[in-house]
């Protein structure tokens, strides 16, 4: 019934894979970002600190007869040693010729402006950030230049850059997940309504097919509107095909009536016994006739409402005892007894007028198939977690061979011999039984002769 | 019986009327809803034979209305609609059966019988015959204080019987009332049912007797 469902793709993954892959672009760039600016912070601020210890340093020094007098101001080392504890490398040069400190540290390229001037390089195998900065002084009246070359390993700031990667790849992360989180919610409460109008349709009878009332997001509109649409025109070809069904058979078995009749009547004028035989067999031809119209129109219309099955709780019972109630005056047209059994009370889900069109089509056969003076009992039971509507007669019985295939549009069996009849009733019995998601068992009783059919619905 | 046919296809209607008239019926034919609302007013019915699907309306609409002015008078309602659509509704309406077209008639005569039955005929339906006390509504025959219940072929053999005592049926004639278009059913059948009845009537002043090449009659003491 349900066909599959192509689907490719799925809205809220696309949105979720969107929404996700720009929260990582955000993240990512996030990450790049604080990283470096607090590089170029923290580079800066050792350049700031480096130039003021390196102008600490020149301030101290003077020039007293030609030589150069310095004290190394411990202020300027203290500074240095607050950023962190990285190692501090000195040169001092005064006049071009090497004073004191590290006569290996090289002095940063000349430039010809007075600014301090800084270069990364590497010293004694490792980085330092090297400051040189100069003053001139006077010494008898003669120019004279200061240099200081200023060096400080990038250790500590290297951890505090470590440091501060770590925190900004958190940050990134945790932006990453908020925003999942986020877009998560975002696609599931924008599916929302999908889903609910799934449900609400899915939750449906089949035969329920008002157009969905329930306000739906204007995106939706066009979607809702065309389901309504649609489920208008099936309802309306749903009835049509019914009331077709259901006026076709009248206008086949109104003019058979009238046949039918006009026939009785002559068989009960005519003397002739040949005349007669043959007036038999034209009643017979119109039941015949008449039957199988009528057989086949029912078994159009439960293919149709099979399709669509209706779901309400049956009570086997009373439709059994409605049934017998109905039939009784056939069985006793022939002096056979139609007995209820009731063993249990049963109940199934499912279309009542279906289940009756099964069980009357089953007692039918019973009683078509019985001879008379017998008797014919339909035993309602529950048995096994099946509600069953058990016939037993005491008639022909099915074939040997071959009962299965009686189930089998028009089949008829080899033992029907002058039975009027038209090979559908095992089959929509079969059918309704299929549809509720029950069966048919046909079988001859196991003591005394007679058929046994049993028809099985799902317990509720 | 006194039937009200309404049927609004004249055709079926007359020979229904015909047919029902061949069993001693009496019936009044209504084309339209209309017409067998004056039909009621003016006379009383043992039944009515109804037809679901009418000119002027549903039939159903016609029990509504009706359902208290007919007091006890059964409805058997008929449909030509597949019994699958048509059921629905009707016997909750108030019909107190329905017969689907084209029809046996016997079939009519035994839904008939089961709805009179059910709502309890009353005195005509009591014959007595010498000291034999015959009810053809339950189906049964009382001698002296011995009631037996009749199956359904002796009582509808005995009802023929019953109807013209002292007539005579022949087989064939007892063989088309009672199993009009049974290829199988011989007059031995016949043999069979009066030879049960007469077991049933033994010790009683009512005999079926037989007459010689002519067939069988009740007689009287
Ligand atoms: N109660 C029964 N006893 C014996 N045979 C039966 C019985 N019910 C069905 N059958 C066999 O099954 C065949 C198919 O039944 P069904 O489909 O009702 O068609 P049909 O109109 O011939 O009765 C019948 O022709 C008959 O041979």
């Amino acid at each position: 019934m349900s066909g599959t469902v192509h689907s490719r793709g799925s809205i809220r993954r696309r949105l979720m894979v969107q929404l996700l892959l720009g929260a990582a672009v955000l993240a990512i760039a996030l990450f790049f970002i604080v990283q470096s600016l607090a590089r170029q912070l923290a580079e800066e601020s050792q350049d700031h600190i480096l130039a003021a210890a390196a102008s600490a340093i020149l301030d101290a020094a003077s020039v007293r007869q030609g030589e150069l007098q310095l004290d190394l101001p411990y202020s300027a080392f203290s500074m240095l040693g607050n950023l962190s504890n990285d190692r501090v490398f000195y040169a001092i040069h005064f006049d071009d010729t090497f004073v004191t400190g590290y006569d290996d540290l090289p002095l940063a390229l000349e430039s010809n402006n007075f600014g301090p001037r800084f270069v990364t390089r590497l010293f004694r195998s490792e980085e330092v950030r090297i400051i040189t900065a100069e003053r001139r002084l006077a010494s008898a009246g003669k120019p004279v230049t200061v240099e200081v070359a200023l060096a400080q390993t990038r250790d500590g700031q290297r951890d505090q850059l470590n440091w501060i990667s770590q925190t900004a790849a958190t940050l990134g992360a945790g932006f990453f997940v908020s925003v999942a989180v986020l877009a998560f919610l975002a696609a599931r409460s924008s599916i929302s309504p999908l889903l609910r109008l799934t449900e609400s349709v899915g939750r449906r009878g089949p035969q329920d097919l008002r157009p969905v009332a329930a306000p739906v997001p204007s995106e939706m509109a066009p979607l809702v509107a065309a389901l309504n649409r649609f489920m208008d025109r099936l309802k309306t070809s749903l009835s049509r095909s019914e009331e077709f069904i259901a006026d076709a058979a009248h206008r086949v078995r109104t003019p058979l009536a009238t046949v039918r009749t006009q026939a009785e009547i002559t068989y009960r004028r005519v003397e002739k016994e040949e005349n007669r035989t043959s007036i038999r067999e034209m009643i017979r031809a119109i039941d015949e006739s008449s039957r199988a119209a009528g057989q086949m129109l029912d078994h159009a219309m439960v293919t149709l409402r099979t399709d669509h099955l209706e779901q309400a709780v049956v009570d086997l019972n009373t439709l059994s005892a409605e049934m017998v109630d109905r039939l009784r005056p056939m069985a006793e047209l022939r002096d056979i007894d139609l007995v209820l059994n009731v063993l249990n009370k049963v109940a199934t889900v499912g279309d009542a007028i279906l289940i009756q069109g099964a069980l009357r089509n089953i007692l039918d056969n019973a009683i078509k198939y019985s001879s008379t003076d017998s008797t014919i009992t339909l035993s309602v039971s529950q048995n096994a977690g099946w509600a069953q509507l058990k016939t037993n007669d005491q008639g022909i019985g099915f074939p040997e061979n071959g009962v299965e295939a009686l189930k089998n549009r028009y089949a008829r069996g080899a033992n029907v011999e002058g039975v009027v009849g038209s090979g559908l009733g095992l089959t929509i019995a079969d059918e309704v039984a299929r549809a509720h998601g029950g069966s048919l068992n046909i079988a001859n009783n196991t003591e005394g002769p007679g058929a046994c059919v049993t028809l099985s619905f799902p317990l509720c | 019986m006194r039937f009200l046919l309404i049927e609004d296809n004249v055709s079926l209607a007359r020979a229904t009327v015909d047919r029902l008239s061949l069993d001693g019926h009496v019936i009044d034919h209504a084309v339209c809803l209309a017409d067998a609302d004056s039909y009621i007013a003016t006379a009383d019915y043992d039944l009515i034979l109804l037809d679901i699907m009418l000119p002027d309306g549903d039939g159903r609409s016609f029990l509504k209305r009706h359902r208290d002015a007919l007091g006890s008078t059964p409805v058997i309602a008929t449909t030509a609609r597949s019994e699958v659509s048509d059921r629905v509704g009707i016997l909750d309406l108030g019909a107190d059966d329905y017969i689907t077209k084209p029809f046996d008639f016997s079939e009519l005569e035994a839904r008939c019988r089961a709805v009179l039955r059910r709502r309890g005929g009353g005195a005509s339906n009591i014959k007595i015959l010498g000291d034999v006390r015959f009810d053809s509504l339950s189906g049964t025959l009382r001698v002296g204080d011995n009631t037996l219940h009749l199956r359904n072929r002796e009582l509808r053999l005995f009802e023929i019987f019953a109807a013209a005592p002292e007539q005579i049926f022949s087989k064939s004639k007892l063989l088309d009332r009672l199993f009009p278009y049974d290829e199988e059913a011989s007059e031995n059948a016949i043999e069979v049912y009066v030879g049960r009845l007469r077991r049933h009537l033994q010790g009683s002043r009512a005999e079926i007797i037989t007459v010689r090449g002519l067939g069988y009659r009740l007689s009287i003491e």
